[in-house]
């Protein structure tokens, strides 16, 4: 996983609430084979209007994405993520997240900002124009103008994001724990190991 | 003295590799189960990183979620292509990670081919007081023979197949305990309908759910996998029955059970793992078998239940304003009006399968309600889609798929198929189904489709009669 600590750029102003993971990413991506290439599916049904945001000169590529209440509700796909990381989005920030789509940004990489609606709405309207500047470390979110908005993050995924560590590499650090323990079992239930 | 620790407490402390100061734990696996849709992005994130499967021996792989249940040979045997490109592309990714890692593999034309959660414990790879993981959630399922069993997410699979660990919080525990003996016509589907109606489809959040009590005692494996299946309609993440004579019974000269002295420790631990005497719950629940009746579900979630003998609710006649919302909502998608007799109400497709009742035993009940009958000509599909290969087997040497065909119904090949309409088993949008699977969420069986669960015999009874029914009146008494 790419270590996230600054990500400075545009931000695409997109704020509408109550985003659900089908609105993200479509049901028929479920049946694809690789979590590469899912950005072409991110909202999909958005994007067949050819002024979308998404598309347009301005903010194809964007690291940020702006969004209202409720992000990522509905169905826990861990395509979702996927989706928006594909599109080239590192950090979201919105007043609230479903609980499972901000785990699984955060085991792909993305950093799911918590921040209230006024700032939002601020935001929003920087970001039309202007860039917007994402410091982890510091948990900011700042503009070139005075803004300066701080965030709460769990220490455990700010860890995580910081150091591009997924849960995976972390759980090798404990790759002696885990032998000892199998060790043991074919010690205590020997019989635990499938017969055939 | 050590404190009194419930099955759920035992089988959690005996997989505890370690445990971090938030108390949070990292728990050991005993066993992986993998099929062909939630896997293929897992095996990439391996390949990718550069990482193996640290425990192939541990994990086994079938396809069943989007193989088609017609047949998979031609007449001479040859094996058939399956035509929708995408489910073809994740079989194969399927059939080329498994023997590049070493994991077992039951290929789709195997005779042990079959859903996961039925050829698991039928194979013997499921056991009691193991930690059993797969990506999809009715993995509760397993927890009918005392396995600790839950669903997981891709990234969680391949954390598995990576570490055979997972990072978890231990659950509180909640029992659901029925007591009694229940009437004619009545299930295990009928039992879990009752329990998730009367506590909810939240009801188990956050809990493991131990289903204890006579009436579970008495049902058999089939049975008890029914009922810790659909744990998670009622918000628990895992189902748990304590493991038995008639678990051991079950599980002895399976393929990859325990064999001889093996056999004997094994059957020495499993039965030291029941609830202690002492032992408390964050949660319980008593329900008398007796109150249970065939039941039959009228909305979109699983806790929308009501005896077949029921009506149709008010939206108005529910408390919470909350649920007379979703419930005004349910009704519009199923086209139904309250006051409504749930009897009243015609089906024109019928679903017998899915982890929930394709085993040998749903078959046979619903085969005893349609032998020597016809479905109804309003019935237009009516599929039987037995559970593993070895279920089919089963079945056709007991001539149960003659029964099923004569009377006009589809005997399938096995797999999923309309329990998640992800292969081309569909309900058509506005129709209605009997189903005997776990879900009537919308669109759950195909964009628009209606679905209400039933038990096998109640199906049946639909299939013979063009509307929801109450098999007790079809039963020979
Ligand atoms: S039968 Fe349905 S619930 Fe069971 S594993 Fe298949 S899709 Fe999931």
């Amino acid at each position: 996983m790419t270590p996230l600590d600054k990500v400075e750029g545009r931000a695409i102003p997109f704020g509408l609430k109550n985003v659900d993971t089908d609105v993200i990413i479509p049901a028929h991506w479920l049946k694809t084979t690789t979590r590469e290439g899912m950005g072409k599916g991110a909202f999909e049904s958005l994007r067949t209007d050819p002024d979308n945001l998404f598309d347009s000169a301005e903010f194809k590529g964007a690291p940020i994405l702006i969004a209202g209440d409720n992000f990522g509700c509905g169905s826990s796909r861990e395509h979702a993520a996927w989706a928006l990381g594909d599109l080239g989005i590192r950090v979201v920030i919105a007043p609230s997240y479903s609980d499972i789509f901000s785990g699984n940004a955060v085991k792909n990489g993305i950093l799911p900002v918590v921040l209230p609606q006024t700032a939002i709405d601020r935001l929003m309207e920087v970001a039309t124009t202007d860039p917007v500047f994402v410091d982890l470390e510091h948990q900011t979110v700042t503009t070139q103008f005075q803004d300066r908005f701080t965030f709460e993050i769990d220490p455990f995924r700010k860890m995580c994001l910081l150091e591009g560590l997924d849960e995976i590499s972390l759980t090798e650090k404990s790759d002696a724990a885990i032998g000892a323990y199998e060790r043991q079992l074919d010690t205590d239930r020997p019989w635990m190991r499938p017969a055939a | 003295m050590t404190r009194p620790r419930t099955l759920y407490e035992k089988i959690w402390d005996a997989h505890v590799v370690e445990q971090r100061p938030d108390g949070t734990c990292l728990i050991f696996i005993d066993r992986h189960l993998v099929h062909e849709v939630t896997s293929p992005q897992a095996f990439a994130g391996l390949r990718a990183s550069g990482r193996t499967v640290r425990r192939p021996d541990l994990t086994l792989a079938v396809p069943d979620h989007n193989v088609p249940t017609t047949p998979r040979r031609d007449a001479a045997g040859k094996r058939l292509p399956i035509a929708d490109a995408e489910s073809a592309a994740q079989l194969a990714a399927l059939e080329k990670n498994a023997p590049e890692y070493g994991i077992r593999y039951i290929d789709a034309v195997a005779p042990e081919q079959g859903i996961v959660h039925v050829v698991g414990p039928e194979q013997g790879f499921s056991l009691p007081g193991a930690t059993i993981v797969c990506g999809d959630s009715h993995t509760a399922c397993h927890g009918g023979i005392g396995a600790l069993a839950f669903g997981i997410g891709t990234s969680e699979v391949e954390h598995v197949l990576a570490t055979q660990t997972l990072l978890l919080q231990p659950s509180k525990t909640m029992e659901v305990r029925v007591e009694g003996e229940v009437g004619p016509g009545v299930s295990a589907k009928d039992i879990i309908l009752h329990i998730t109606g009367v506590i909810g489809a939240a009801g188990g959040t956050g809990h493991i759910i131990e289903y204890t009590g006579s009436a579970i005692r008495a049902l058999s494996i089939e049975g008890r996998l029914t009922v810790s299946n659909m744990a998670i309609e009622g918000g628990a993440r895992a189902g748990l029955i304590a493991p038995d004579e008639v678990t051991f019974e079950y599980l002895q000269g399976r393929p990859y059970a325990p064999k001889g002295a093996d056999w004997d420790a094994a059957v020495e631990y499993w039965t030291s793992l029941a609830t202690d005497p002492g032992a408390t719950y964050d949660k319980s629940v008593v329900i008398d078998a007796a109150d249970i009746a065939p039941s039959v579900t009228w909305g979109t979630s699983p806790e929308d239940v009501v005896p077949i003998t029921g009506i149709v609710p008010d939206p108005a006649s529910f408390a919470d304003p909350s649920k007379q919302a979703a419930a005004a909502k349910s009704l519009a998608y199923m086209g139904l009006e309250p006051g409504t007799r749930m009897q009243d109400v015609p089906v024109e497709n019928i679903f017998i399968g899915s982890c929930t009742n394709s085993r040998i035993e749903d078959l046979r009940a619903a085969a005893a309600v349609i032998r020597g009958r016809h479905k109804a000509d309003n019935v237009r599909w009516a599929i039987v889609v037995p559970g593993s290969g070895l279920v089919k087997a089963q079945a056709e040497a007991e001539g149960l798929d003659r029964i099923f065909i004569d009377a006009g119904l589809e005997w399938r090949e096995p797999g999923c198929s309309a329990c998640l309409a992800m292969n081309p088993d569909k309900v058509p949008a506005g129709e209605r189904c009997a189903s005997t699977s776990n879900r009537n969420f919308v669109g759950r069986q195909g964009p628009g489709a209606r679905t209400h669960l039933v038990s096998p015999a109640m199906a049946a009874a639909a299939a013979v009669t063009g509307k929801l029914t109450d098999v007790r009146e079809l039963m020979d008494s």
